[in-house]
């Protein structure tokens, strides 16, 4: 069986951002961080080069999920929770689409918990981009499963007393291939991600630390603001030293089995002590410890964390056909039925 | 005069093989039916088992039985009384008992009838000698004692060597109707021929309780005659309704020229659609096996979206599982094939029980106004043209569709007459043209199907999803008219299926006294029993649905010619609430039985004639 590279077909004209706008009112609120990931999206999809007809773009339900009526690409608006189960058969069906999924915290964490791990697990080829805003938007206020533990939300007037998913922990524990993570106020680091996302055989999941001006306002900003970004984001870079800090001074060592922030120039430490990132090894291991980072040890990690090659469900899909065409001696549904114990009446 | 010297000749018998689960019945019944089938009688089986693995032994909850009835004439059931009863156990004997007549031939394993098998049993004595089947014509056979003694000197250990009572009784049944053993050596030999010695272990097993008959005393030398069915000329094989369903699938996905995609849950009794299905990956089959019911479905579902003929199979409470789908599908206005073999409920219910209550759910069971196809199929072979036609008009008509069938249609099997599939009808997706100005809700003027824009194609990109759109455009609309003429559109579309299904044929007379009106999987036993009063000079026809939602155009004109309508069904009455409701002009009576067992003929007969005398 030789291996089924990735075929999509691509675009012999050069495609621009206007070729992905649907031209319908964006009718998110005014400062939503979802703008800015529609915006990375027309900015990468005339980027990737598939033809234009061989995107498409799947969601459930939720704020983000009203994402496909935004972009011009064949879409699909989905059901509660259902966009991976979706996607899924979309994919299958037609291995030669181009397939990303719009979904948020609730939709993959809560009511499609069970989609997005499968999803993951057989490692369907399709982009996953999370908008987690950890708060359920469109019903208003709500705490989901990313919600940190302790918040006050409409249906936790007492704090919430949940333990709280962390999406790459999630990602990993289902055996992700690939796993990304960028603020929504990057929108450059953010394409660059869904460029590597695209390129990616599998699934890809990318995680937007997303802004919800309405009910969750600023729930990021430890992290993601201009005050504090720089102490507390690590953007990753594979094949390079983990450095962060204003004054880029600081760094991720590994130290036995655990990481470390580690100041260069201090107690001897220098660059050549640091992690250098690899998003490529099929070991987990580290791309989990980095997943985990964050306040009040760690800077959080952004950037690709993990990019593994595993092969893709649809492609196995195919080369397993291929195979049973091959050798089997049913070629047509008229062999199948005269195929086994049968008999003539005369 | 019997063809065989000293057989009794009979137009049709019903052979039953129990006993623990685990004990090999329900191979022995599939074989002894493809032997009959083989042999060239016509007939139909039922496989009835617990939803246990191995439940305890010995047990009335543990019996495992497999039914076949055969016949030289058309055979529409899977019988009632039986003519052999081959038990294993003094449990098996207990549960079928009821199912005897006086001149039932019995063979029991007499050695399984010890004192401890018996206590679990809950006989508080010895059946075989207390003379509680007196009339029964019983044939004792020492079933084990002979298995230890054939294979003492060959070193088989005794719990292997034992595994073969099934095949020595196997033997003895086929030796009493006078079958051959040829057909069954052949599918041991194919079955465990890679298995060291289990193959000839077993072929001998089979010839020993062959063999046996001539050793019995000559009042115990009871045997049978079935002459072949007279069936038309053709090819044949015996076929089960879930392998049928699954092949009337593959053969609609080649005539539409479209590949075939399945995404389903493990249930009972459906599961065997998804096994089927995954094994013809020669054919372009796609099988998925989802996480859930509704990643069975919705998977579908996207497949359906990206071109492919979408099917989910699954049982009651996965359908009920699959509801908010279903919806989404009506909303999207896709082909997809939901096949439903029923069981009985509601929740878990009866796994391994049959019931036809599952038809509320399929005609009402969703949010919203949401209508769409509904069939059933009528009997196991006929699985096989209702999965095709479900498919077809699904395809055609844009909608989603339930096929429903149910565990009886499922696991039982019957001769099917193989068909040439190029001559079946062709089936034509509705494309939308590509580089066209599409617009995802624009409708055929006739059938108000909307076109399917296959992602990938040129100048046809548009978006879909679960909210109400704008006719026409398909942009998201919360208008209220527009509201309410989707909503109408959806229903139209669908009542206008009738325009491309077969009228409903009469079975009998085109008027008379008496309509028996039934649908799914009870056809078999109705007819028997409409023909036996047709036999009587009564003037009794019958009408079996096909085509539930739309029902065909000429219902009402075939009920007017009635002056009494009975409605039969295993339910509490679910067809004749939506016939009440559909075409309330008429009065119906109803017979009903909610017991996850058949109908009897008796039963019914005894309804028609209450009515008739009325």
């Amino acid at each position: 069986m030789s291996p089924i590279i990735n075929s999509i077909e691509r675009s012999n004209v050069e495609l621009t951002k206007e070729d992905f706008v649907s031209g319908l009112p964006v009718k998110w609120c005014p400062g939503c961080g979802a703008h800015a990931i529609l915006a990375a999206v027309e900015n990468v999809f005339p980027k990737i080069g598939y033809k234009k007809e061989n995107f498409t773009i799947v969601s459930g339900i939720g704020c983000s999920s009203r994402f496909p009526y935004y972009v011009n690409t064949y879409g699909f608006h989905g059901i509660h929770g259902r966009a991976h189960a979706i996607a899924t058969g979309v994919k299958v069906a037609n291995p030669k689409l181009s397939v990303w999924i719009a979904t948020g915290d609730g939709d993959s964490m809560a009511i499609g918990g069970n989609h997005f791990i499968h999803i993951i697990r057989r490692n369907v080829d399709v982009n996953i981009i999370l908008f987690n805003n950890m708060i359920y938007g469109l019903t208003k206020g709500q705490y989901s499963p990313t919600t940190p533990m302790g918040s006050v939300t409409k249906t936790s007037p007492y704090g919430t007393i949940e333990h709280p998913f962390n999406t790459g922990e999630l990602v990993m524990g289902a055996q992700g291939t690939f796993f990304a993570r960028v603020p929504d106020n990057n929108v450059k680091l953010m394409t660059e991600v869904l460029f590597e996302a695209a390129k990616h055989d599998g699934t890809s999941v990318v995680e937007v630390f997303q802004n919800c001006v309405i009910f969750n306002d600023k729930v990021h900003a430890q992290i993601t603001s201009k005050e504090y970004k720089d102490e507390n984001q690590v953007i990753l870079k594979n094949g390079e030293p983990i450095i962060f800090g204003a004054n880029k001074d600081k760094g991720i060592r590994l130290n036995g089995t655990r990481l470390e922030v580690v100041k260069i120039g201090e107690k001897g430490v220098t660059e050549e002590d640091l992690l250098v990132h690899d998003q490529y090894q099929q070991d987990p291991g580290i791309h989990l410890m980095l997943a985990k980072m964050g306040p009040p040890h760690f800077p959080v990690a952004m950037g690709v964390i993990r990019s593994a090659m595993y092969p893709t469900y649809d492609d196995l899909v195919e080369m397993q056909i291929e195979e049973a065409k091959k050798t089997s001696k049913i070629k047509c549904v008229n062999d199948l039925l005269n195929s086994g114990d049968t008999f003539e009446i005369s | 005069m019997s063809k065989v010297k000293n057989a009794i000749e009979l137009e049709s018998a019903v052979v039953k093989f129990v006993g623990d689960s685990g004990d090999g019945m329900q191979l022995v019944g599939t074989l002894f039916a493809d032997t009959t089938a083989y042999d060239g009688n016509d007939l139909a089986t039922f496989p009835d088992y617990p939803a246990e693995i191995r439940p305890p032994q010995n047990t009335i909850v543990g019996v495992s039985g497999f039914q076949v009835h055969f016949g030289s004439k058309k055979i529409l059931t899977f019988g009632e009384k039986l003519d052999l009863l081959v038990a294993l156990n003094p449990a098996s004997l207990k549960a079928n008992l009821k199912w005897t007549k006086a001149d039932t031939v019995i063979l029991v394993d007499v050695d399984a009838f010890d004192e401890s098998a018996l206590e679990k049993s809950g006989y508080s004595s010895n059946p075989l000698t207390d003379g509680s089947l007196k009339g029964r014509k019983l044939i004792q056979v020492p079933v084990t004692t002979l298995i230890k003694e054939k294979t003492a000197s060959l070193g088989i250990d005794n719990k292997t060597a034992l595994r073969t009572r099934n095949m020595l009784m196997l033997g003895l049944a086929l030796r009493v109707f006078n079958k051959r053993t040829d057909y069954c050596e052949r599918y041991i030999d194919k079955k465990f021929g890679n298995k060291g010695n289990v193959a000839e272990l077993n072929k001998m097993i089979l010839k020993v309780g062959y063999d046996y008959f001539d050793k019995l005393p000559s009042e115990e030398k009871i045997s049978f005659y079935v002459a072949q069915a007279k069936l038309e000329k053709g090819k044949y094989r015996n076929i089960n309704g879930n392998t049928a369903t699954a092949w009337g699938l593959i053969a609609a996905a080649e005539r539409a020229n479209l590949q075939l995609y399945l995404g389903s849950y493990p249930i009972t009794p459906a599961t065997e659609i998804l096994m089927e299905l995954a094994k013809h990956k020669s054919l372009g089959v796609k099988v998925v096996q989802a996480e859930d019911e509704i990643a069975g479905i919705t998977s579908a579902i996207g497949a359906s979206f990206a071109g492919a003929l979408a099917a989910t199979s699954t049982s009651g409470p996965g359908l009920s599982l699959k509801s908010e789908a279903l919806g989404l599908a009506v909303m999207l206005e896709l082909p997809l094939v939901v096949v439903n073999v029923q069981r009985g409920g509601p929740s878990t219910g009866l796994p391994t029980k049959s019931e036809q209550a599952d038809l509320v759910q399929a005609l009402y069971g969703r949010n919203g106004e949401a209508p769409m196809l509904i069939m059933a199929a009528d009997s196991p072979a006929d699985c096989f043209y209702s999965a095709f036609m479900a498919a077809k008009l699904s395809v055609e008509h844009m909608t989603p569709c339930i096929l429903l069938t149910d565990g009886s249609l499922g696991n039982g099997s019957e001769l099917f007459k193989i068909p040439d599939v190029n001559t079946m009808p062709e089936i034509k997706p509705p494309y939308a043209q590509p580089n066209t100005q599409y617009q995802p809700y624009e409708r055929n003027p006739e059938t108000l199907a909307r076109y399917w824009a296959i992602p990938g194609t040129e100048g046809l990109r548009h978006r879909i999803g679960g909210l109400e759109k704008e006719n026409i455009t398909g942009i998201v609309s919360t208008d209220p008219d527009n509201h309410e003429l989707m909503v109408k559109l959806r229903a139209e579309k669908v009542q206008r299926i009738a325009n491309y299904i077969p009228d409903q044929e009469v079975f009998g007379e085109q008027e008379g006294d008496l309509l028996v009106v039934s649908w799914g999987g009870t056809k078999g036993v109705i007819r028997e029993s409409v023909i036996e009063m047709q036999k009587e000079g009564k003037k009794v026809s019958h009408a079996h649905f096909r085509y539930i939602m739309p029902l065909p155009k000429n219902t009402q004109q075939i009920f007017s010619k009635f002056k009494k309508i009975i409605v039969c069904e295993l339910n509490s009455g679910q067809f004749v609430g939506y016939l009440r409701a559909t075409l309330p002009q008429f009065k119906y009576d109803q017979a009903n039985k909610v017991q996850s067992l058949p109908f009897f003929i008796d039963e019914l007969k005894e309804k028609y004639y209450k009515l008739l005398e009325e």
